[in-house]
């Protein structure tokens, strides 16, 4: 069952310089109950494209699209007082940084509680019974003593828990997770995606993981989307992806990786992602692309079929037996 | 090969205030490190937030005098109390910071950035200097023009490059570098990981390289020193640590980095728990909470590190064959 459907979702920033575009042509299919991770570097677009459909962005952006509807619902047409019944509920987001996503003001328990009252209607005994089923839920020790912690009191492996039980008390239908476990060690990052993976599993919920780390994909996502200045350059699973990447731009990314290096020197991408002055013609990658000719510097190329991961590319790469 | 830092039993305590009447209290951010350094090597140092990692590469750039302890680089020793060495190494030992963002001053041109160090060093006049700093600008694969640029016009990694163009314009023995590429991205980290060698191999540098990100690691190191709660719990050549880690936390910081390929998705390790406080530092093995192997023995007495083979590992369980 389709939750998610977006088609051609663009995002523009009126800046003292111009307009700047920085989600261009974002399609996104998301099915009930699957993993998917958008992989990119910074400033690629993938957390804007998500914060445009929640509708968390900042008056200077345009968000334009020919389709942004979750379950039924038309995102465009919806009015703020629905859409606020709908985020928080049905969809909802953890971030990047734990520790300044949680009001210092408050505690804890505090708000936990708060959308439990407010989309659940739930009585006092009640919020408090599930607040502590929730914090149990995500393997905070001594559920019902944090209640009344305050977030400075919480390390940040322990505030992102706070964040998940917040984000699932609905239990929601999609879960956006923005860079979950960027600003975690190690060890509590593996904890935190296996609680992520957990929780996806028991309430069947679908979950969007936005992240720049292609191990954290690789361990959690069943399909990737692979994000290059704003642009979405490809589509695939992951067991695919990892073994033939069709974009040269994923390709390069994934020889970059130190783990996957085989030499003493790491395989590079040369320059820098294109930005608002120096967009290039043509394929926004053709700059920094070791395969381009004058096709790529002067025509968009289109994207290629599923087989080759829908790649936005005039010359996808692992091309051997499969349909152009 | 000569040794070029050796360290013995440095510990450093910071004196936290906990209230306006209350004592303070001693935080032991590392205790009792002992570990050496060859010459034209690369050490990396990994391990958790809060395991001492950054504070042992204040000690070794002297931005901070051990509380305990002895350090010997280049043959100058530093110890508590005793100082007067440290100047002499100044321009031996020089950091690069963890976050390019706020390691540059936004106010100096990138110019004045990288020739200060040689201002307050050397007696070089004012076009011996440009000169030198404009040599190095291109040896770290920028162009002599960014002379006269700010730190806003550039991007994280080339920021990175002029933070590394300022720590070698004083033509160091030892370079620390403190988490140089983890706020990059992948495709930049590559890059700045490439310059690093190809400048250690050139100028015949030593790294001290702190990270916590095995994966590079694994890429730059000689050897790695793995350390918890303030304290190394292993220390190996980096083939052997990879191959077969001994500690159980190492086994652990292995098994939880995650692999890209997604065909090697299996059971691993979980650690459960997080670092604890190091305002009260558990009994005995400082790892006995969050290890499988714990007995009584670890919760009572604290392992040293000894040698196993190339390895040397502070673990009772390795030493009683437990594991």
């Amino acid at each position: 069952m389709t939750l998610l459907t977006i088609r051609n979702l663009s995002v523009t920033f009126d800046t003292a310089s111009g307009p700047f575009k920085a989600v261009d042509g974002f399609d996104l299919v998301v099915e009930a109950g699957e993993i998917l991770g958008i992989v990119g570097e910074s400033g690629s677009g993938k957390s804007v494209a998500m914060l445009g459909l929640m509708g968390l962005l900042p008056p200077s952006a345009t968000v334009t699209a020919d389709a942004l509807a979750f379950e039924g619902h038309d995102m465009r047409a919806i009015g703020a007082r629905e859409r606020r019944r709908l985020i928080g509920a049905e969809m909802s987001m953890i971030f990047q940084e734990p520790m300044s996503s949680l009001n210092p003001c408050f505690t804890v328990g505090y708000q936990i509680k708060e959308s439990l009252r407010i989309h659940l209607g739930l009585d006092r005994k009640a919020r408090h019974r599930r607040a502590i089923e929730l914090l149990e839920q995500v393997g905070l020790p001594e559920p019902e003593r944090r209640l009344s912690a305050f977030p400075h009191q919480l390390s940040g492996g322990m505030s992102q828990r706070v964040m998940i039980a917040m984000a699932t008390a609905c239990h929601p239908k999609l879960l956006i997770a923005d860079e979950p476990t960027t600003a975690l060690d190690v060890t509590i990052q593996a904890q935190i995606l296996d609680l992520l993976v957990d929780l996806q599993k028991d309430h069947k919920m679908a979950m969007i993981l936005i992240t720049h780390d292609m191990g954290v994909v690789a361990e959690t996502a069943h399909r990737v989307v692979v994000q290059y200045a704003g642009q979405q350059v490809e589509r695939q699973s992951v067991e695919t992806l990892f073994v033939e990447p069709h974009h040269p731009y994923t390709s390069a990314l994934l020889s970059a990786i130190p783990e996957r290096a085989t030499g003493d020197r790491l395989p590079t991408i040369p320059g820098v992602v294109p930005g608002q002055g120096d967009r290039p013609n043509g394929c926004l990658f053709n700059p920094r692309c070791d395969r381009t000719d004058d096709i790529c510097r002067t025509v968009v190329p289109p994207h290629q079929s599923a087989a080759l991961g829908e790649a936005l590319c005039h010359y996808p790469l692992n091309t051997a037996g499969k349909a152009a | 090969m000569s040794v070029i830092v050796s360290a013995d039993n440095l510990s450093q305590v910071y004196e936290v205030r906990r209230g306006l009447f209350a004592k303070p209290l001693g935080l032991k951010a590392v205790k009792e490190a002992s570990f050496t350094v060859e010459e034209g090597e690369t050490l990396a140092i990994v391990g958790e937030s809060g395991c001492g990692k950054s504070t042992l590469a204040r000690i070794l750039t002297m931005i901070e005098e051990p509380t305990e302890g002895e350090l010997i680089i280049d043959g100058v020793s530093i110890s508590a109390g005793h100082s007067e060495g440290a100047k002499r190494l100044r321009s031996t030992v020089q950091i690069v910071f963890q976050n390019p963002y706020g390691a540059l001053n936004p106010r100096q041109k990138v110019g004045a950035i990288i020739t200060e160090p040689l201002k307050i060093n050397t007696s070089l006049s004012g076009q011996q200097r440009r000169e030198k700093a404009e040599a190095m600008l291109s040896q770290v694969g920028l162009r002599p023009e960014h002379y006269n640029r700010y730190p806003h016009m550039f991007s994280g990694g080339q920021r990175q490059r002029i933070a590394i163009a300022r720590a070698l314009i004083l033509d160091p023995k030892i370079l620390v570098l403190d988490e140089p590429v983890s706020a990059l991205d992948v495709s930049i980290q590559a890059a700045v990981l490439n310059l690093l060698a190809d400048l250690q191999d050139g100028l015949k540098l030593t790294y001290i390289f702190i990270s916590h990100d095995l994966s590079v690691v694994r890429h730059v190191a000689d050897r790695v020193l793995v350390m918890y709660l303030g304290r190394p719990v292993e220390i190996a050549p980096k083939e052997a640590l990879y191959a077969g880690p001994r500690h159980p936390y190492t086994k652990a910081l292995l098994s939880a980095t995650p692999a890209t390929n997604p065909n090697e998705r299996g059971e691993r390790i979980r650690l459960s728990g997080e670092l604890p406080s190091p305002f009260d530092p558990p009994p005995g093995c400082s790892f006995n909470p969050r290890c499988p192997y714990a007995n009584e023995r670890c919760r009572t007495e604290r392992p040293l590190l000894t040698e196993h083979g190339p390895t040397k590992v502070a673990c009772f369980a390795v030493e009683e064959g437990r594991i």
